[in-house]
């Protein structure tokens, strides 16, 4: 037990570490991709191919004015982006990076909390999230940051019931809530039986409302800055701002890494039963399969954004309520009737 | 299915220390490190240059509070749909009839915010 918990404590500490250094990268990329996609170079300056761009940026952040409006409610105000960046770093625990490493006899989850509830985790914590964007634009006593908050926590809200309901055909699927027991599942036809090829529909449910939950382009209206300014974080500066940047990156990684557990496969990679190698050599393939399958989530979020126009409120509204919630029942009933038919 | 015991639990609270520990670190650092000056002016909140009319304790449209009512109807109803999913083979027939039946009034309840023009922003 005590050395499980050491390897728990180990691997926490080193998934933390990743979803740092990612989120901190995706920044940079995020530039890079536009430069890519805008026919320019992007930021260069900053070491080789501007690889230490992050870090200017991060000391930058440090070292700017702290500001505080002198109406805003102060505790509530510090608050907001701390409770976004707290609940952004929560959700990784439940993640299977990997199946497991034997050592010594013994075997070890590359997962940091092995519970049968991970779904309902994930949906938790995500759910959270809103509170920080709410609190932080709510504080500022400032016009615009209040819109973009409670736009925010309206779409979150609204896409969050779609996202919920694309989920269930997977659990009917699956018949359990535990996301190692979702990849498992995947892992017939040679580690190539994905959700995403029995499961389409559900599969871009889930990927539109996964932009909603980020805040991202093309439903990025929070923060629509032809209307609102900055939206919830006009009043922000400094190393607070930094930590709602930074908390979108994070959930940006955390995103990538559910779609990929849910509709991709997670770390199944195709051949991986025909490999002649051990069973922990195969468990770090998948791994970085795994890592890899999150890179490509993180890009296919720049492209769309750096691709697509911004949706209008209305249209954002009727998109979630009128068109996604409608879909993802009918999806639920199609699925069921199909697993009774066919008796699978 | 598997039954997770309490102490599956234990590594949340390791992960939420790291969490805790590094945005609180930032927050002191940010705070410590940045200038600081304070005028009456400059300490107001800002609005696009032009000089700010009251403050944000203003009453919103009551679309944002519909909506927030309407989630909490429909999220119960998809927390409610969780456990029927996971046990949904041992279920079989009769439990996919009396969801499809649930879903019937859930529905019926849809269409009359639709109808009623809940959702529409005008």
């Amino acid at each position: 037990m005590e050395s499980v918990l050491i390897f728990k404590a180990i691997f926490i500490l080193v998934v933390f570490g990743i979803t740092l250094l990612t989120a901190t990268y995706s920044t940079l990329a995020e530039r890079k991709v536009a430069g890519f996609l805008q026919d320019r170079l992007g930021p260069d300056r900053a070491g080789p191919y501007g690889l230490l761009q992050p870090l200017a940026d991060a000391v930058k952040m440090f070292f700017k004015e702290e500001f505080i409006p002198s109406s805003a409610n102060k505790w509530l105000f510090i608050a907001g982006p701390s409770l976004a960046m707290l609940t952004a770093l929560m959700t990784s625990a439940v993640v299977p990076f990997g199946d497991s490493i034997i050592w010594d006899g013994q075997e070890f989850k590359l997962q940091g909390m092995e519970i049968n509830i991970g779904i309902l985790y994930v949906f938790g914590i995500v759910s959270l999230g809103v509170y920080g964007i709410m609190v932080g634009g709510w504080a500022s006593n400032n016009k615009f940051s209040l819109l973009g908050a409670i736009r925010a926590a309206s779409q979150n809200i609204s896409y969050e019931l779609a996202m919920g309901l694309s989920i269930i055909a997977i659990m009917m699927m699956t018949g359990s809530l535990d996301l190692n027991a979702v990849v498992k599942g995947q892992a017939g036809f040679h580690g190539m039986a994905w959700n995403v090829f029995y499961q389409p529909l559900a599969c871009i449910i889930f990927i539109v409302c996964a932009f909603a939950e980020c805040n991202r382009t093309p439903f990025d209206l929070p923060e629509c800055e032809t209307e609102l300014v900055g939206g919830y974080h006009t009043e922000y500066s400094s190393m607070k701002l930094g930590l709602y940047l930074f908390s979108e990156y994070t959930n940006m990684f955390v995103s990538s890494a559910v779609i990929s557990i849910l509709f991709f496969g997670g770390y199944n990679f195709p051949g991986q039963d025909l490999l002649p190698f051990s069973h922990n050599v195969i468990t770090i393939i998948g791994a970085a399969v795994f890592f890899g399958k999150i890179l490509f989530f993180i890009f296919f979020f720049m492209w769309v954004r750096w691709t697509l126009p911004r949706f209008r409120y209305d249209q954002l509204m009727g998109l979630g309520w009128k068109s996604l919630l409608p879909l993802a029942i009918v999806n639920v009933m199609i699925t069921g009737a199909v697993i009774l038919l066919t008796g699978k | 299915m598997q039954v997770s015991s309490p102490q599956d639990y234990l590594p949340i609270i390791i992960q939420f220390a790291l969490a805790l520990g590094f945005v609180v670190l930032s927050m002191i650092a940010s705070h410590a490190i940045g200038p600081k000056r304070k005028a009456k002016i400059k300490d107001e909140q800002w609005e696009c240059g032009i000089e700010s009319v009251g403050d944000a304790r203003a009453p919103i449209s009551i679309k944002y509070f519909l909506v927030a009512i309407l989630f909490v109807l429909f999220d119960v109803e998809v927390i409610f749909m969780y456990p029927w999913a996971v046990n949904f083979r041992y279920l079989g027939w009769i439990g996919f009839v009396e969801m499809v039946i649930f879903m019937g009034f859930l529905l019926t309840g849809y269409f009359y915010i639709i109808k009623k023009g809940v959702l529409n922003w005008e």
